[in-house]
């Protein structure tokens, strides 16, 4: 009995001791990252960096402006092409399709869709937008962007919208509101941070993607806002310049790397922030 | 189920009804028009699955012609002589996979199981925190990370797995090799890196959401924290852990550009692990813009297509077991 009892606690001081362990190294792994990331980010940080243009080849130039411009115009019409699909479909699974048979296959299919390779979506964005067109186009980069967004935004604004109380909603039907407008002005303002903190993820989750735009929106040496043309983006920029033999193209590699985190850190804990006040409301 | 689900489930229908109502009531064609336009956007929702498998196998259609099924166990790659074959990625694809799985499920069980039940309150929140955000650093800086600062660090352990491990009988002839940094080893850790999160924060939210009348019961009867978590948190949550793990095997065969940076990109099979390698889509991502004939570019979008069949029963599996817990209200959506 003793020894047995002996052996129990054994194992389990053994088994806490490794999670203790395993917990650390996840822990040290981020910090590595985090920590490399930001100290050769900052030094490699110049004012020049949101001048100057990409340099070519074996040139001294410093600079990242047209990928800087090029990855927020990629972002901003990936946010336009994704926010009211995925709002849409979010809201036809909460107010119309709700637990049915069809509502709850276009839901497994955006669950698998959440979990898409980039790469896949990227060749996808190429067979039907630079194969036909016939070039590289910064559309179809954001295309590929959004696709990457929407099962976020609508998975979360089915969630949220489902949340809201049912007494809400028939209020306002009790009212004589028609349905378009019970959604429009009730459900989607009660929803509304819950919704937002979706449309933040989805963004942060897309804009350190590389895969997808290397077949899409490629790369530009120069400064471009032409939609139909290749467009120059910081993911693609950081790809080419990390694998360059040129120091100075490898110091603007972690400039990039480090202003993605930080962009991505602060619309993560941004999102974190919008979720935590509407629970503390609530 | 849970008594949220419960009210949920009885608002849901009530509210319908009315709605039908006022449908009929106030035929507005607004009313008509927002309806149309939702069910637009899921129709769009739910066939982009669809269409990425049509389009992609349209694209490759050229090679699956050429090749056919012997594309799948040709090792040739040779552009010049408009050979291809999907053997070596394939191989690499699974074997990065398999490591990054091999290093990552035991790390990330330790983890939740360290969150959900041993750690105390006030240390759960930022450890929860910190490895979340590990799953939010984009990709492209891993592969940064892992090629320039992890290579070099790993390369000078290399020769110590040499002499180590390269010595079993049998398995040695994996762990020897020239002591270089990149190959098939350090891309399967910085994968491993990469997939903890995913799995270990889905095995965290399970394992919170058991009921704890189950594991207090076990505690009441004198179980220790690891009897607990093994014999009853596991067995309870099997189906959606396993599905975490599913979810984070498709996250490994399909990351791009991680594995690029730091596997070596050869496509010459090898035994040893240190030896660099290829995947599916470092090899797509490496040569498509230099793919100059029809044939080489569809053989890559074939090697794609490859890659969504793997990655698509993996997801399928991930979903399902996920549903399965569902019903079975062990988890809370």
């Amino acid at each position: 009995m003793s020894t047995l009892y002996k052996k129990r606690r054994a194992v389990a001081f053994v088994a806490g001791v490794l999670m203790a362990i395993s917990t650390l190294i996840g822990v040290l792994f981020l910090l590595w990252i985090l920590a490399t990331t930001l100290k050769l980010g900052v030094s490699a940080m110049h004012w020049d960096l949101f001048i100057n243009d990409t340099p070519p080849p074996g040139t001294d130039g410093y600079g990242l402006r047209n990928a800087f411009v090029g990855s927020l115009f990629l972002l901003g019409i990936s946010l336009v092409i994704g926010v009211p699909i995925g709002l849409m479909a979010g809201t036809w699974l909460a107010e119309y399709g709700f637990q049915s048979r069809i509502a709850n296959t276009v839901r497994f299919i955006n669950d698998m869709m959440l979990s898409a390779p980039s790469i896949e979506i990227g060749l996808f964005s190429y067979a039907i937008m630079v194969d036909p067109m016939g070039h590289f186009s910064a559309i179809s980069g954001s295309v590929a962007l959004s696709i990457l967004m929407i099962p976020v935004i609508v998975r979360t604004t089915d969630e949220m919208l489902t949340l809201v109380g049912s007494d809400l909603r028939e209020a306002a039907l009790a009212l004589g509101a028609p349905t378009w407008k019970v959604i429009t002005q009730i459900t989607w303002k009660a929803a509304r941070s819950g919704i937002l903190t979706g449309i933040i993820i989805a963004l942060a989750r897309v804009s350190g993607e590389t895969a997808p735009l290397l077949f899409t929106a490629l790369n530009n040496q120069y400064f471009s806002t032409d939609l139909g043309h290749p467009i120059a983006n910081l993911p693609v920029v950081i790809f080419q310049f990390a694998m360059s033999p040129y120091q100075n193209w490898q110091q603007m590699a972690w400039a990039g790397a480090f202003i993605t985190v930080m962009f991505v850190l602060v619309l993560s804990i941004g999102a974190r922030w919008i979720l935590g006040r509407r629970q503390v409301q609530s | 189920m849970t008594s949220s689900d419960a009210a949920v489930e009885i608002a849901r229908p009530a509210a319908s009804e009315v709605q039908r109502v006022v449908g009929r009531g106030f035929p507005l064609p607004i009313d008509f028009m927002f309806r149309k336009a939702t069910v637009l956007a899921a129709f769009l929702v739910g066939a982009v699955l669809f269409a990425t498998v049509i389009a992609i196998t349209y694209d490759s259609w050229l090679s699956i012609k050429t090749f056919g099924f012997g594309f799948l166990f040709s090792q040739e790659w040779d552009p010049v002589a408009q050979k291809f074959g999907a053997l070596p990625f394939i191989v690499g694809t699974l074997v990065s996979s398999t490591i990054a799985m091999i290093l990552a499920i035991p790390i990330s069980f330790g983890i939740a199981v360290f969150i959900a039940e041993i750690a105390p309150s006030w240390i759960k929140a930022p450890i929860a925190a910190a490895i979340e955000l590990l799953a939010a650093v984009p990709s492209i800086v891993y592969g940064l990370w892992g090629l320039l600062i992890f290579a070099p660090v790993f390369g000078q352990f290399e020769p110590f797995i040499n002499d180590h491990l390269g010595v079993i009988p049998g398995l040695g002839v994996l762990f020897r090799g020239p002591p270089m940094g990149i190959g098939m080893l350090t891309a399967g850790i910085v994968l491993g890196v990469m997939v903890l999160p995913y799995i270990s924060s889905i095995m965290r939210d399970v394992f919170v959401a058991v009921p704890s009348s189950l594991r207090e019961s076990a505690y009441a009867i004198g179980s220790t924290t690891w009897e607990v978590a093994w014999h009853i948190l596991l067995p309870y949550t099997r189906s959606a852990v396993i599905g975490g793990i599913f979810l984070g095997l498709g996250r490994a065969l399909g990351e791009t550009m991680a594995v690029t940076f730091v596997i070596g990109n050869s496509n010459t099979l090898t035994p040893s692990l240190l030896m660099p390698g290829t995947t599916i889509p470092s090899v797509i991502a490496n040569e498509f813009t230099e793919a100059t004939t029809h044939l080489y570019l569809s053989s890559l979008i074939y090697l794609g297509l490859i890659l969504i069949v793997i990655t698509l029963i993996v997801r399928f599996a991930a979903v399902l077991l996920f549903r399965t817990l569902d019903r079975k209200g062990g988890i809370k959506t």
